[in-house]
């Protein structure tokens, strides 16, 4: 690591204040992502800006229209939560399969949403949910969040404080992970949501995308086999050496046609 | 078998400590004024060093010395111990290595110069100023290429980028049979190169005294008598009697912590230039990068049967790639640890073996658990099965014709080992049963329904442990002498210690030495100590690898223990007032033949240091050293059966039953056994299916974190059904054979097996290991294609 200021932050706004005034001040929510490039310098912050201290961010409640999750939730937190059980089963079962027990037990849906890893569950769900990101500014619908490979509509002093997911019928998803890291190599998240079917992948390329071909069809006829011929092109996919774009591809219907049979 | 002596499961002493975070590992150790050294590395595969210019780190805050290679021009290079004669007569080739590098670089990884600092921090922010001025080379990097015309070439000492050529077997009676065979079994495969990952990482803490001018040097090692004995013989740091090694508890090392590596070297001699202790501790991605790797062959095989399914004759090509170096041992593994195997359990008529050593700008390759033996078990395990389906016979049946018989022992192979003792077909048919054999086909047919398919895999492997004798060892190239010593000290209050020559990172000696010595000398199990792994409590010893601490360093115990007993015997029939002949020894107590007149070793052990009345002329004490050199090797073998089930839809495999039946003769701790066969079994799935040091065409390592490097994880692995069938070894005290390696030997031949089983079905010819999702996917879909 190299030398930086730390601070623990007391309020969103006190956070906010001090990487609004300095570029290179850098937020921390669970660290899961952040304190591994840290150590390994890949990263020289001026400011490390901790949430930890933050109160109130970190709660889940269900009321008629969904679930809103805050920021700080950790992982595990969500995983365990009987409202989200209740209200979204499919999203206490993404959060479960995020990671390893200590990376649940640290990481926040905040966090992992603001890092935007093209590999992480969350995306999918939030996506695939239509959820709604509210920020110490301003309201975002998940499909004008997530923007790029690492890259979120964020400002440089906007905070994630948490996410509301509508209440969906059927929903599951389906990840097929990378046998090393356990990120998502292809994840499909899909939901009969709030505003119609929605299909979200996670893991095959740059950033979460839908598949509006597999939306029609599942809208039309909600059952596996309505996806299970439908193909998505490789073109622009991810490759590395767990995965070529080709099997990336094929692996998105193969877990959409899953997640629907999940999903039942 | 008394409750804790030989034989029984006692659970292991150490555990406790391990597992409450009071193991005391090298890291552990901090030293009043203690700096921290961080290396400058390499980030290019292959390059010239054009100049290090250290001039601005050197002022940075906390920095009390930067090194490069021109400094250290006293220190001799790093040496590969195992001398090979190459096919033409001469001797291999061994470009020098320097400890830190001079001129040229070799490797992405390799050390440049070395920064010492007072802190970790400071270390790291001036090895970052450090500013190396490289003429990048082109790479190579694939070793079945290495050889041949047009590559970058690495060594000016090693023409061709070839360290050696060797062969072992009679080429043109092996041709001859083959020209005439009914049937010939051919294929072409990789072995996957593999980046050890011991849990704790390379570690060293060196200290130098000017009073006493004695050197200190403490170290995650398997092996830390033969790190001094090679550190003060070739690289000249200190003399033996002023150099101590000290490797306390080792978290694991599956011969990555055998070598003599550059850190160790550059932190002992420098020590005594900076005067203060320093400290280096490997990151996880330097343990990637700079440990020693495994594996990494290239191979055709062929197998000669006649029309009987006899096997007549095999031959073999392998290319193994060598690295940037050679490493300490790493000739051996692909020669001697390697061809010496080919015969298998089988009574195969002729072997014929050629092996090119190559360099490449890869970190060096060496031992790794099993060493040439899990290839070794690939080549010949890999050509049984696919002959078997080549000819329409049942595997099972085709090894069984042609295992080598009981009644045939001792049985001398075409590739100069000889065997002692086994019962191969007895452990094959305890296997087929512990596999449930006779159910495969119904259980084949429920997966087909599921649109799963079902494979199922054999692995009849037999390995070489103990390596020995020594005059043997020496003979064929070792450096070093292969016995192992044992010295047991009794307290006058009649508690023992132990200290061996052997080391545990892992194996559990602690528990199983503590258990012979009770189980020998009679006395309670709690009351003996095992200590290891500090050159100046320990006579000597060779450490532990290569499974060879219960066949040689247990033996070194028991024969220590035979002394302690005769020495017993003189003091009982003194103080009994018998003659010696007299006196038995059994249960811990010396008595006096057909009497009730006897005496507890302890008090034997009282009157030897309190020797008031005592015999005549003999030494007070006792206390007793012995050395042990073994007869042969020993020979572990068995049959492990593997049934997977292979999702076509993405490639997964999945490990439904895994069934092992191994010989390790008598065995000391079952439990610990046992442990071991799981660990090793482990790493052989792993080895299989999951992992594989990938460098790209510039010789970066791709999978170089466990981001990308496929670790088992509990649930890539089933729950075993593990059996033994011991043949005990007629050829130590103990009755024992090595047990550390089989597991990886042996499982990835029984888990290759299935999976080409299973992917039989959908016209699959050939898969490499390891056969991971994409992998079987894309061979699945090229089949169709």
């Amino acid at each position: 690591m190299y030398n930086f200021e730390y601070k623990k932050a007391g309020s969103v706004d006190e956070a906010a204040g001090i990487v609004g005034a300095d570029d290179e001040a850098k937020l921390l929510a669970g660290g899961m992502t952040y304190i591994p490039t840290l150590k390994q310098r890949l990263a020289a912050p001026t400011t490390v800006v901790d949430l930890n201290g933050v109160g109130g961010m970190d709660g889940i409640s269900a009321d008629g229209n969904g679930v809103t999750v805050g920021a700080m939730a950790r992982h595990a937190a969500v995983a365990a939560s009987a409202e989200v059980a209740a209200a979204i089963p499919a999203l206490a079962d993404l959060a479960s399969h995020i990671g390893d027990p200590q990376v649940r037990n640290r990481g926040t849906i905040g966090g992992s949403i603001a890092n935007n890893d093209p590999a992480a569950d969350y995306p999918a769900a939030l996506v695939g949910l239509g959820a709604t990101v509210q920020t110490n500014k301003r309201t975002i619908a998940a499909d004008d969040f997530f923007t790029g490979l690492f890259e979120t509509a964020l400002g440089q002093d906007e905070i994630v404080t948490a996410v509301s997911f509508p209440r969906a019928g059927k929903a599951a998803y389906m990840k097929f992970p990378n046998p090393a890291s356990r990120y998502a190599i292809v994840g499909v998240f899909v939901a009969q949501a709030a505003d119609g079917v929605r299909v979200a992948v996670t893991g095959a390329g740059p950033c979460v995308f839908r598949v509006a071909e597999m939306e029609a069809a599942l809208a039309a006829n909600w059952s596996a086999d309505s996806v299970a011929g439908l193909g998505i092109s490789a073109d622009g996919l991810n490759e590395d050496i767990h995965a070529s774009a080709e099997y990336r591809a094929h692996l998105v219907t193969v877990m959409a046609k899953r997640a629907v049979a999940k999903a039942g | 078998m008394t409750e804790q002596g030989i034989g029984a499961a006692v659970a292991r002493r150490e555990d406790r400590r391990f597992v409450t975070g009071q193991g005391h590992y090298t890291d552990d150790i901090n030293r009043r004024g203690q700096t921290y050294a961080c290396f400058v590395r390499s980030p290019h595969a292959h390059a010239t060093l054009n100049g290090v210019d250290t001039a601005a780190a050197g002022a940075m805050p906390g920095v009390r010395a930067i090194f490069v290679g021109e400094d250290m021009a006293e220190v001799g290079p790093l040496i590969c111990g195992w001398a090979i004669t190459d096919v033409n007569g001469e001797p291999f080739r061994a470009p020098p290595h320097p400890a830190l590098a001079i001129g040229k670089v070799n490797y992405a990884g390799e050390a440049v110069a070395v920064v010492i600092a007072d802190t970790l921090e400071q270390a790291k922010d001036a090895a970052a100023a450090v500013e190396v001025d490289y003429g990048l080379l082109d790479a190579v990097v694939d070793p079945a290429q290495a050889t041949a015309g047009g590559q970058p070439q690495i060594h000016e000492a090693a023409p061709g980028n070839l360290s050696f050529e060797w062969a072992l077997g009679d080429k043109a009676a092996v041709d001859a049979v083959f020209d005439g065979a009914a049937h010939v079994t051919s294929l072409e495969f990789a072995n996957n190169r593999l980046v050890p990952n011991a849990m704790e990482p390379r570690a060293c803490v060196a200290e130098y005294d000017a009073g006493s001018g004695e050197h200190t040097l403490h170290i995650a090692s398997q092996n830390p008598h033969v790190h001094r004995l090679v550190m003060s013989a070739f690289h000249g740091l200190a003399p033996e009697h002023k150099l101590r090694v000290v490797a306390p508890d080792v978290g694991g090392g599956f011969g990555s912590k055998i070598f003599i590596y550059a850190e160790e070297v550059v932190l002992t001699w420098a020590a005594s230039r900076v005067r203060r202790p320093i400290k280096w501790t490997a990151e996880r991605s330097e343990s990637f990068l700079t440990d020693a790797h495994g594996r990494d062959h290239v191979t055709t095989a062929e197998l000669a049967l006649d029309s009987d399914g006899k096997f007549l004759a095999m031959r073999v090509d392998t290319t193994a790639n060598m690295g940037a170096y050679l490493s300490t041992f790493a000739s051996a593994v692909p020669t001697y640890l390697y061809a010496t195997l080919l015969a298998g359990q089988y009574t195969t008529g002729g072997i014929y073996c050629n092996v090119k050593a190559v360099f490449t700008n890869t970190v060096p390759v060496d031992a790794y658990r099993g060493a040439g033996r899990p290839e070794a078990a690939y080549v010949v395990e890999r050509l049984v099965e696919a002959a078997a389906a080549e000819t329409g016979r049942d595997p099972a049946d085709l090894r069984k014709t042609n295992f080598v018989p009981t009644d045939a022992f001792p049985y001398e192979t075409p590739v100069i080992m000889q065997y002692d003792c086994g019962d191969f077909a007895g452990s094959m048919d305890q296997a087929l049963d512990l596999a449930g054999y006779g159910g495969f086909q119904a259980r084949k047919a429920e997966s087909k329904a599921g649109g799963r398919l079902r494979g199922i895999g054999f692995s009849s492997y037999i390995e070489a442990c103990g390596v020995a004798p020594s005059a043997a060892a020496g003979s064929l190239g070792a450096g070093v002498g292969l016995w192992e010593s044992a010295n047991i000290r009794f307290n006058p209050t009649g508690n023992v210690q132990l200290f061996t020559g052997c080391h545990s990172h892992g194996q559990g000696h602690e528990t199983a030495y503590a258990q012979i010595v009770a189980d020998k000398l009679g006395v309670p199990y709690e009351q003996v100590e095992v200590i290891h792994g500090d050159s100046s409590k320990i006579p000597f010893g060779m450490g532990t690898y290569g499974s060879r601490s219960a066949a040689v360093g247990g033996s070194a115990i028991v024969k220590a223990a035979d002394k302690v007993i005769e020495k017993g015997r003189k003091i009982a029939a003194h103080t009994l007032e018998a003659s010696e002949d007299d006196i038995e020894f059994a249960g811990g107590n010396f008595t006096v033949k057909g009497t009730d007149k006897a005496m507890n070793i302890a008090e034997v052990a009282f009157t030897a240091y309190v020797p008031h009345n005592y015999p005549e002329g003999l030494e007070p004490g006792l206390d007793e050293t012995a050395f042990y050199d073994p007869l042969n090797f020993s020979f572990p073998a068995g049959t492990h059966i593997c049934e997977v089930e292979v999702d076509p839809e993405t490639g997964s495999v999945s490990i439904e039953r895994y069934a092992a039946v191994d010989d390790f003769g008598v065995l000391i701790n079952p439990l610990i056994v046992e442990g071991q066969v799981h660990g090793g079994i482990g790493q052989g799935v792993g080895q299989a299916m999951l992992e594989h040091a990938v460098y790209d065409g510039a010789g970066q390592l791709v999978s170089g974190s466990y981001m990308d490097y496929t670790m088992p994880r509990a649930d890539d692995v089933p729950s075993y059904d593990v059996g033994f069938n011991g043949v005990p070894s007629p050829l130590n005290p103990l009755g024992v054979k090595g047990c550390g390696e089989a597991g990886a030997i042996a499982a990835p031949a029984a888990v290759m097996n299935a999976v080409h089983d299973a992917l039989r079905d959908v016209g699959v010819g050939h898969i490499e290991m390891p056969a991971t999702p994409l992998r079987v996917w894309q061979a699945i879909q090229d089949a169709a294609a």
